[in-house]
């Protein structure tokens, strides 16, 4: 790894003022992914401002909302009664990604910001226009059997990582960050965006804004909710497919629903159409598999990831079952 | 990459950061001047200037033992241990955070030593496998994969006795599917984890562990 000067940072305003002075600088906090990162060289940053110190740890119960601080580890996000209590789809998806020890390191916030884990990414010696804009994609005509197939582009096909976010999306959350000039608030849906002709970049945070907190706005989503991971290996892998469902079930009908998908885009794949489609329909079989159809319009494989075609919907309707038989 | 201090005695430690302090005092004021007066200021020749120079004071306690060092930013926590207190018993495997060799105990906690920083671990507590036994009484764990063949190279060991611990301080060793379950950070390519298993079962319900 290369060396780089590391700096404490004791408040917001002054994390953010530090990295508005070096736009190479980069935050660090958990570290699980950007020191991976920077001992690949695929991250090369001079500066590290650390704000592990800073008071964005505390999960509490706002009015209407749950307010989660960015520094919040995933292991404690996890096992917190409050977010088991009011958002089990949290829970349940954050249990599924990575490793306890890694959970235990990871906060909210990094895992927000985490990068793909496409292979042509990671590999230097590999063209990839994420990591060096202009080089090409390895990935589109390569070994692409982890990769997108809704919202790609000739530029990259690579998946968003995260299993938290799969749950954050279909909750409709709130990311909370703090700038140079002042606070602002991006909706969930609106974070992370799809490559397009600049993969480079991965969501719609300025390098000078800090992520302070995420807020779930109270639902009605309490019991009938699953988070389905289909892997290469039971545990610890990263998603073939993912599926975030949460249903209210009122009479046997669905009041309401809550679809997002891991693993098949550049962004949590929030699924409204098949959301829709479900509303006051009895919770059956037939009306998930039609859901789930919906949800296919505009999928395309790559070759290798073709098999993602199948799985997909076949894995949305095994998610509403099983959170429909809770 | 990381030296430390020949003699613990308080006044060699202030020495040590009084250096630090002569060293990177101009660093630390260049970069918290406010912009209009560091625009007169070469940017890159205080990094450059940081990058050379800079080894950040570092107290850590390690298995009950105080240790005031220097180290770069850059050395993990990982190679703090093995290459600086010479405390081999933690692995480096993939040195990626992706086979839990190197799992250690950061203030109770089990985390992976190789994606850690030790300068980010100011007065941190580590406990690594070396820590676990009294004199040459074994720890529980450590007895328990002897009795259950729980290895067969023994190289993830460490990483999964250290694991194994938390995994039942945590509240998460209820079940064969949840120890599975909550030990798959830790690879064994031998295949030992029938055994493993088997370990950390008999430890859960010997109740031994406080």
């Amino acid at each position: 790894m290369k060396n780089f000067q590391l700096v404490r940072a004791s408040t917001t305003a002054s994390a953010v003022a530090t990295i508005a002075k070096d736009p190479t600088a980069r935050f660090i906090a958990g570290g699980t992914n950007l020191i991976d990162l920077m001992k690949k060289r695929v991250a090369e940053p001079d500066k590290l401002i650390d704000i592990t110190g800073l008071d964005l740890k505390k999960i509490e119960q706002l009015d209407g909302k749950i307010r989660i601080g960015a520094l919040a580890k995933n292991s404690h996000v996890a096992e917190d009664k409050l977010i088991i209590k009011k958002h089990p789809l949290l829970a349940l998806a954050l249990a599924a990604g990575a490793s306890q020890q890694i959970r235990n390191m990871a906060t909210v916030g990094g895992n927000m910001l985490q990068r793909t884990r496409c292979p042509y990414f990671y590999n230097t010696d590999m063209p990839c226009n994420k990591r060096q804009p202009g080089s090409g994609c390895g990935a589109r005509e390569g070994f692409n059997r982890m990769h997108a197939i809704f919202g790609a582009s000739d530029k990259c096909i690579a998946v968003h990582p995260s299993d938290m976010c799969i749950a954050l999306a279909a909750l409709d959350a709130v990311v909370h960050v703090e700038g140079p000039k002042g606070s602002r608030q991006i909706p969930f849906a609106g974070f992370h965006r799809l490559p397009g002709d600049m993969p480079e970049k991965d969501n719609t945070l300025e390098y000078n804004e800090l992520i302070t907190a995420i807020e779930i706005p109270d639902n009605d989503f309490n019991d009938n909710v699953h988070y389905l991971k289909v892997r290469d290996r039971s545990s610890y892998a990263f998603a073939l497919v993912s599926v975030a469902a949460a249903l209210d079930i009122k009479g046997g009908k669905v009041i309401d629903a809550r679809l997002a998908l891991g693993g098949v885009a550049h962004k949590p794949w929030r699924l409204l159409e098949a959301e829709n489609d479900l509303k006051g329909k009895p919770a059956t079989n037939e009306n998930f598999k039609q859901a789930a159809q919906l949800a296919m319009q505009g999928a395309k494989g790559y070759g290798q990831n073709n098999f993602k075609l199948t799985l997909t919907p076949n894995s949305i309707v095994e998610a509403l079952a099983i959170a429909a038989s809770k | 990459m990381a030296i430390e201090d020949s003699n613990n005695t308080p006044e060699d430690n202030c020495n040590s950061r009084r250096d630090f302090l002569k060293k990177s005092g101009l660093i630390t004021a260049l970069a918290f001047t406010p912009p209009s007066l560091v625009a007169a200021t070469d940017q890159k020749w205080e990094q450059r200037l940081a990058e050379y120079f800079e080894t950040i004071p570092l107290s850590i306690e390690v298995n009950g033992k105080k240790h005031n060092l220097q180290v770069e930013p850059r050395t993990t926590l990982l190679d703090l241990l093995r290459e600086n207190l010479q405390l081999t018993g933690t692995k480096k495997g993939c040195d990626h955070g992706q086979c839990g060799a190197c799992t250690v105990h950061v203030d109770g906690s089990r985390v992976l030593s190789c994606l850690t920083l030790a300068a980010m671990q100011q007065n941190a507590h580590v406990t690594t496998i070396e820590g676990l036994s009294t004199g040459n009484k074994l720890h529980p764990m450590q007895e328990a994969f002897i009795k259950h063949d729980g290895f067969q190279c023994g190289y993830c060991t460490p990483g999964q006795i250290m694991s194994g611990v938390a995994c039942i301080r945590e509240g998460h060793a209820n079940s064969r599917e949840e120890i599975s379950e909550y030990m798959s950070g830790n690879i064994c390519r031998c295949g030992a984890y029938n055994n493993i298993v088997d370990a950390i079962t008999e430890v859960e319900e010997g109740g031994k562990l406080s």
